[in-house]
């Protein structure tokens, strides 16, 4: 009796045990999505710049999560990071593709995203996409926006900000 | 002088004290091994201390990781909220659990819940000469007692860290979905995003493996070398639990480095 109930009890243990590795797999970690990744397609980019681009990050077309980030390497000729992408089988993109790096959010993580052209040509394995738009950064943005507007002001008394000299950024004419 | 040559000399002894005992616990370990066949040929043995060991640990492991979860969704809300990004507490309360906190709680709270009762358990019998008694009906000692007892930790630990990742992520839920009022769904989405199954779940599991071959070894073979007095007993409990946490944090900080490199790929 007393023998009975201790394989019970260490019965319910292990079965839960297990259980509960079976639901970190499945629904914390989503084993089932990774397994549909497996067959599918590769498509490569360079891009100028990548920002703070992840291995793993989302591919997203529309918003829709199509694919991940395989690789990101740098071109050691060209100087342009070269990103490897696995996209799903269920997806096929035509040969004028974009292929632009987004920000979810203000902070959030990047992602690359597709945008379908209209050619009837679609995409093969390990072909590149010939179109690819860099990240934005916000630094280069807000200098050009500052630097804009210190064209657009007026000669005023208040001397305007002096652009530093190594900035390429500095527009050509801009005399401090 | 005479005070400082003394000293050197328990300086001496103690380093060969220590460097004995590490000797002495590998050679404990490739006997333990040798002894696992008898183990596994009597699984009665073996469930006896799969529920002393695991089964018993079942309440605080599972209350814990409750509370854990409960409070991590709590504390990363008071972060998140102010960056406005507050669906992404499930990837923090998860990936927090999966990675790092439920291997090593679960290992902290085996090794002073079930590894001291181990050596207590061992370090008595061989004070009342019940090992020794073995020896004399030739029956061994490593294969009745000691095995058993090591691969009940190092099946036990690993259960009771998967079960403690579960139901913190439970606990994250219950505060962040219930009480706070996060979207149910994006709570889960992002958590399923962000979760790998093998980058994040299966390294977590085998730490909680390595952490469990750690702790039961180091229990059994602090029970099997304690000085069979009542005070070796009391010394031999204490230095298993601090031995394990130290064990445990440090061998967490190496597979960390191996495992994650710094989020380098």
């Amino acid at each position: 009796m007393q023998k009975k109930s201790i394989d019970l009890w260490v019965g319910i243990f292990v079965t839960m045990g297990l259980a509960a590795l079976f639901f970190l797999a499945l629904k914390v970690g989503n084993l089932l999505n990774f397994k549909e990744q497996k067959n599918g397609y590769e498509l490569m980019a360079n891009f100028e710049n990548i920002g703070n681009l992840k291995p793993r990050a989302p591919v997203k077309s529309a918003g829709v999560v199509v694919g991940r980030v395989e690789s990101i390497k740098l071109d050691p000729k060209t100087y342009e990071a070269v990103v490897r992408i696995h996209l799903e089988n269920s997806f096929q993109f035509s040969r004028d593709t974009i292929a632009s790096i987004y920000t979810s959010g203000l902070l959030g993580e990047q992602f690359v995203g597709l945008d379908a052209g209209g050619d009837t040509e679609m995409l093969k394995d390990e072909d590149f996409i010939k179109k690819a738009n860099s990240a934005i950064q916000i630094e280069k943005l807000i200098s050009q926006f500052m630097f804009s507007k210190a064209q657009d002001a007026p000669a005023a008394p208040t001397p305007t900000p002096t652009p530093t000299p190594t900035s390429k950024l500095a527009a050509p004419g801009v005399k401090p | 002088m005479n005070g400082v040559l003394n000293w050197l000399e328990s300086l001496g002894a103690m380093t060969r004290h220590g460097i004995t005992r590490v000797g002495f616990s590998t050679r404990f370990f490739f006997g333990i091994l040798r002894a696992s066949g008898t183990t596994f040929a009597r699984p009665r043995l073996l469930a006896k201390e799969v529920y002393n060991a695991g089964v018993l640990s079942l309440i605080i492991v599972l209350m814990s990781g409750l509370f854990i979860g409960m409070v991590l969704a709590l504390q990363g809300y008071e972060t998140l909220v102010r960056f406005g990004s507050t669906e992404a507490m499930g990837v923090l309360v998860s990936l927090t659990l999966v990675r790092e906190l439920g291997p090593v709680v679960a290992g902290l709270l085996f090794a002073s819940r079930a590894g001291s009762a181990m050596t207590a358990e061992i370090g008595l019998m061989k004070t009342t000469e019940q090992l020794a008694a073995m020896d004399v009906m030739a029956i061994d000692p490593l294969a009745r007692v000691v095995a058993p007892r090591f691969w009940a930790g190092v099946i036990s630990l690993p259960l009771l860290a998967a079960l403690f990742s579960t139901m913190g992520v439970y606990g994250g839920y219950i505060v962040a979905v219930r009480l706070i009022g996060v979207d149910g769904g994006a709570f889960w989405g992002q958590m399923q995003a962000a979760v790998d199954w093998r980058f994040d779940v299966l390294n977590g599991v085998i730490k909680s493996v390595v952490f469990a071959f750690a702790v039961s070894l180091i229990a059994v073979f602090e029970g099997y070398d304690a000085t069979p007095t009542a005070e070796g007993v009391s010394a031999a409990t204490t230095r298993t639990v601090v031995t394990s946490a130290l064990a445990i944090l440090a061998l967490d900080l190496v597979l960390t480095v191996f495992m994650f490199r710094g989020g380098v790929n």
